[in-house]
């Protein structure tokens, strides 16, 4: 059987285990047992693929697996992987494990919980395996659904207003990513017998004409954008992060977002290559802004969870920066970041979570001394505050400086002065943490009732133990990820440089 | 042939002892992680004494020159074809000297601290950040490239900041730490726009190829400019700016006084002798760049240098605070090193200033530890930081008075403490290269020697104020490293710097000019003659002098107010004018666009949703208007 099978059969099975149990224990167990399995085949997925490459198969995807399912429009269930897709789905799978220990003390409907969780997990699993912009739209969908019930559902504060807003401000994206993928498709047959398709790999072999790319991609970039918080469509985050659950949070911001940029350069930039070119000082302008901008705007803010969403509006922003510098180290820098976004941001809501579940406040004034109450939440913060902020040793470095030097190495002047703009954001992403550090977890302690308040319990420590990790792992060994990353942008930096 | 393989050891043990004292600390006695730490500090250095040995003594040099030797260089991340980031162990002359300072202070820190932190919450805590900090600032010594470079001094500067906020329960504490984190880190964005810069042009990180003979070849035939200034000098600017930060140089200073926040066996470790000089061994590692590339850079690291070094002894003199004294000492000092640098030339006789540098680097570690840990050795005794409530402690602690001596003889230069020997060298360097720097140096000697014999005669003599508990001279644990850095102090005077540690690694014979030796001795002993006449008993003339001074020593005194102009521009020039507006465009404006869309929907909705009633005659009557006006319509577009 195929390996890449198991991502949608594994969340299935689970799904039905979960169904057959009678109490939350058990609910959670499986979730708990199914994810863990996750994992564990994305290792082993990853091992395959370095396998099959050190094999000497230097085919452009692997694993390849091709269904006819809707014949007369030519859908296919069409997935395989390459070294791109294999790392996302590796920070799905560790993101999606640690997400189920952080949600494991949910009260209310949980085994409803953990089912919307592993189906929100299994649309993004099906939507990195995809090679067909069809089934790839679809999982996109079957991942987003879900959000608007775990925000309305299980969330917090105005849940109804974000989970709308939310899901609306998505929706607008898929509708206009939509128009962008039939472009796509209505332009995939230069034959004009109307063959049209949607398989990525084959539409990339030929050039759609450049009239339609100027047109269509904007729709595909934009839409994907959305998702990924492109300034000035960014503003469904903060306020979705704000009221959703945990695990919502940390899924949503570790991994949905990556969709964005993933789909991205997949897609719209894979694709339509000529209008990249074309249209990418806009776009330059657009996310060096982002980057800039969100990083000013947490600086302001008071709320952990919205900290945390300019926080990544900043961070996200500079993974589509890179993308748009379209050279062979600025993209490499650019996944790494969204895997490195990803792990670190979920590490932050994981633990934001945990401390509002105990002090039920997320105001960073209301609080302070943590440290002294609890210090293995407090530590793992500060752990989190350092891989956002760059410091070696922690993925977020690893992922900055591969962007910055890649991006300066742009032989255009415009471009490498944009770039020592998006560096400047450096200085002020370390304000922000290190006044959240510093007025959170240090200081004197300004609430008594907090004394009482406990430290870590053992499955939230898995969760956060998990990511931190994982962090380290990359911060400390990059060359693996970045190797594995760069051997496969071969082909879309051969299809950007025909221009 | 030697293998110097063995020297990755001087880096893992330290990483190590990191990680077993940071995950599983808690679970020893607290002496056990301090003996611990301390064990595998004194294997560090004895393993830089013996690769220093081997290096200087036993290696065979090439055409007379000191080798240059890569003893290990691993890929650690492949950036482009060309760019690649490496981590290993480079020894050269300023690398090996480096690895004897940092591991000599921070053992005798280690060891002073088992005493001086006994009893304090976190001990162990405090222990696994020493480890942390030395292997840190030891890999940005043996960096082979400059992004290895980079890197540690991240590392540096994040262990600095938890070692300022150790006491995180202390508001002032959390503020140091947080103020040191974000100026230094400012610096460095200059520092990795350097970089960028350079390496977009050399196509290199690695220092054997950037400062070799194509490196300096490709910078110095650089033709572009910016803003009328070769891109050349612009990159080593923008590097030196991060070595400003590091090395505290004005404006960007702020940060180091406050540091004095944190124990003080850490201001010893890496606000005196450490990692504040990074910035002078960044400069002192691309030299050939700055003074073949880019001379102009040169010049300004010289007048940063000078002006520092004036400015900060200047305001030495009006402290109480005993560690913002030695904070503002040290400040001038590395000032000095920095106008030594910066007035030096390449190669041979011209390159003294080099040297200098790098012997003024050697012994000011020593005796600045010295004065630090001595400074500790006082607070212990009266826990207080301030002179006034100091007095007459000669006699409590006849050993921490008698190597406080040594150490302010030293640094005012006397003859024949170490401190004379390299301040002289940077002062016949300056002579002989820029007059008015030389002048400002002679001034700072005397200033030097008057603020630090103006705390001595006030701590040690004096009146002695009423002690709570009698003052007592510390633990041995604690002299030994005092007596240790004060024969230190007396004798690395003595070393022959300019037959090791050299601009080009060739050695050359470097001469005592008497015509400067003797003023600047003399000037040294004015200093120390004021500050007897005025501290050594209560004096009238300090009120005197003071008032007399009026605003200007309120001036001085506040540190010409240069925090209260930082703090403008960040609270209310950054917070205020940028991050307030852009949270409030963005819930209002852009968030706004975006509920105004939805609004207009609903609102849309609204208004015609009467259409749909259910009511039959309201649907007939829209009909027959339906009808009528497609009637019209086609009518209409008959004709």
């Amino acid at each position: 059987m195929n390996i890449l099978a198991l991502f949608i059969i594994i969340p299935i099975l689970t799904i039905i285990g979960i169904l057959s149990t009678k109490d939350h224990r058990g609910t959670r167990i499986v979730s708990a047992i199914g994810m863990g399995l996750q994992l564990i085949t994305s290792v082993v997925l990853i091992i395959m693929f370095y396998a099959e490459r050190n094999a000497g198969n230097h085919a452009d995807m692997l694993f390849m697996v091709d269904y006819m399912w809707f014949e007369s429009l030519n859908i296919h269930y069409l997935v395989g992987v390459d070294g791109i897709s294999v790392a996302m789905i590796a920070l799905t799978s560790v993101v999606t494990f640690a997400g189920v220990f952080a949600s494991w003390e949910v009260k209310d409907l949980p085994r409803e919980f953990f089912i919307s969780l592993i189906v929100l997990a299994t649309g993004v699993f099906g939507f990195f395996i995809s090679l067909d912009l069809f089934t790839m739209f679809l999982f996109y969908e079957v991942a987003v659904i879900p959000m608007y019930l775990l925000i309305g559902l299980w969330g917090s504060g105005p849940k109804e207003y974000s989970a709308m807003k939310l899901t609306l401000m998505l929706m607008g994206g898929s509708a206009i990513l939509l128009v962008g993928l039939f472009g796509i498709y209505f332009n995939s047959d230069p034959s004009g017998a109307s063959h049209y398709t949607f398989n990525i790999m084959e539409i990339s072999k030929i050039t759609i004409p450049m009239e339609a790319q100027r047109f269509f991609f904007p729709f595909t970039f934009i839409g994907f954008g959305i998702l990924g918080a492109l300034f000035p469509f960014h503003t469904w985050s903060p306020d979705g992060h704000a009221s959703a659950p945990t695990a919502v949070s940390m899924l949503h911001a570790g991994v949905l977002m990556k969709l964005g940029g993933y789909g991205c350069f997949r897609v719209a930039m894979f694709l339509m290559p000529g209008a990249a070119h074309e249209l990418a000082w806009i776009f330059i302008i657009l996310t060096a802004t982002s980057v800039v901008y969100g990083a000013f705007g947490a600086i302001w803010q008071k709320d952990l969870k919205y900290i945390n969403a300019y926080s990544s509006v900043s961070h996200c922003g500079l993974v589509l920066f890179a993308l748009l510098m379209m050279n062979e180290t600025a993209m490499d820098g650019a996944i790494i970041q969204m895997i490195s976004h990803g792990l670190m941001t979920a590490l932050f809501f994981a633990l934001i979570g945990m401390i509002y579940g105990r002090t039920h406040t997320r105001m960073i004034n209301e609080m302070g001394g943590l440290m002294k109450i609890m210090p293995f939440l407090a530590v793992c913060y500060v752990i989190a505050g350092l891989a956002s902020l760059g410091l070696p040793g922690l993925s977020g470095f690893v992922a900055e400086m591969t962007i910055f030097v890649g991006a300066f190495q742009h032989p255009d002047t415009f471009h490498r002065v944009v770039t020592i703009l998006a560096c400047s954001s450096i200085v002020v992403t370390a304000v922000y943490i290190l006044r959240v550090v510093g007025v959170l977890l240090f200081g004197p302690i300004r609430n008594d009732e907090f004394l009482k308040l406990t430290d870590a319990k053992w499955f939230e420590k898995v969760s956060t133990v998990t990511l931190i990790l994982a962090v380290a792992f990359i911060g400390i060994v990059p060359i693996w990820l970045s190797d594995l990353i760069r051997l496969s942008l071969k082909p879309i930096l051969d299809q950007l440089s025909s221009f | 042939m030697i293998n110097f393989s063995y020297t990755i050891w001087i880096l893992i043990i330290p990483i190590f002892m990191f990680l077993l004292l940071g995950l599983l600390g808690m679970k020893f006695k607290p002496i056990i992680s301090g003996v611990l730490g301390t064990i595998g500090l004194g294997v560090v250095m004895l393993l830089s004494y013996y690769a220093a040995y081997q290096y200087f003594f036993q290696l065979p040099r090439i055409d007379d020159a000191y080798q240059q030797i890569l003893a290990h260089n691993i890929t650690w991340l492949n950036l482009s074809a060309s760019l690649q980031i490496k981590m290993g162990v480079f020894i050269d002359p300023i690398s090996v000297m480096m690895l004897v300072v940092v591991s000599t202070v921070s053992f005798m820190v280690h060891l002073y601290s088992i005493g001086y932190m006994k009893g304090e919450k976190g001990f162990q805590r405090f222990f696994a950040f020493l480890s942390l900090f030395t292997f840190s600032m030891l890999g940005l010594v043996v960096a082979t490239n400059i992004f290895q470079m980079y890197i540690f001094w991240e590392l540096v500067g994040v262990s600095s900041f938890l070692l300022i906020g150790f006491y995180y329960e202390r508001p002032s504490a959390v503020a140091a730490s947080k103020k040191a984190f974000i100026v230094t880190r400012f610096a460095d964005l200059g520092f990795l726009v350097g970089i960028l810069l350079l390496s977009y042009y050399t196509k290199s990180f690695d220092f054997l190829n950037i400062t070799g003979p194509v490196g300096i070849e490709v910078t110095r035939n650089l033709t572009q400019t910016f803003l009328g200034m070769s891109v050349a000098t612009w990159a080593l600017l923008l590097i030196f700016m991060g070595g400003a930060g590091k090395s505290a140089m004005f404006p960007l200073h702020i940060w180091l006084p406050d540091a004095m926040e944190g124990p003080t066996p850490v201001s010893a470790l890496i606000h005196a002798a450490t990692m504040v000089v990074a910035g002078v061994y960044l400069v002192a590692r691309l030299f050939p760049l700055y003074a073949f590339a880019a001379p102009d850079a040169l010049t300004v690291i010289a007048y940063v240098g000078g002006f520092t070094s004036l400015f900060a002894a200047v305001i030495a003199c009006t402290q109480f605070d005993i560690k913002r004294v030695l904070a503002f000492s040290t400040l001038s000092q590395i000032g000095y090193m920095m106008l030594a640098l910066g007035v030096s030339g390449y190669g041979g006789e011209k390159g003294l200033g080099y040297m200098a540098s790098m012997f003024h680097l050697f012994t000011h570690a020593m005796f600045k530890a010295l004065l630090f840990l001595g400074a500790g050795s006082i607070i212990h005794a009266v826990h207080s930081n301030y002179m006034n409530e100091m007095g007459g402690l000669r006699k409590y602690l006849p050993i921490t008075h008698l190597t406080f001596l040594i150490a302010c003889l030293t640094i005012a230069g006397l003859f024949p403490l170490s401190g004379f020997w390299s301040k002289d060298e940077i002062l016949v360097a300056a002579y002989e290269h820029n007059k008015l720097l030389f002048v400002v140096e002679y001034l700072v000697a005397g200033l030097t020697a008057f603020y630090m014999f103006r705390l001595y005669f006030r701590v040690f003599w004096n009146k002695e104020p009423h002690y709570h508990h009698k003052p007592h001279e510390s633990p041995l644990v604690m002299t030994i490293p005092l007596m240790f850095l004060a024969v230190a102090s007396i004798f690395t005077g003595f070393l022959p710097f300019s037959q090791m540690v050299t601009s080009d690694r060739l050695p050359f014979e470097s001469e005592t000019n008497l015509m400067i030796a003797i003023p600047s001795v003399a000037i040294g002993l004015v200093g120390i003659f004021i500050a007897f006449l005025l501290y050594k008993k209560d004096n009238v003339l300090v009120g005197k002098i003071v008032t007399g001074l009026g605003g200007i020593y309120t001036t001085i005194y506040n540190k010409f107010y240069i925090d209260e102009v930082y703090m403008f521009v960040t609270k209310k020039i950054i917070f205020n004018l940028i991050s307030r507006p852009v949270a409030w465009f963005d819930r209002h404006v852009v968030d706004g666009f975006m509920n105004g869309i939805a609004g207009v929907t609903v609102l849309a909705s609204r208004k015609i949703k009467g259409a749909q009633s259910g009511q039959l005659q309201h649907y007939a009557f829209f009909f027959v208007l339906g009808a009528i006006a497609f009637a019209l319509i086609f009518i209409y577009l008959w004709q």
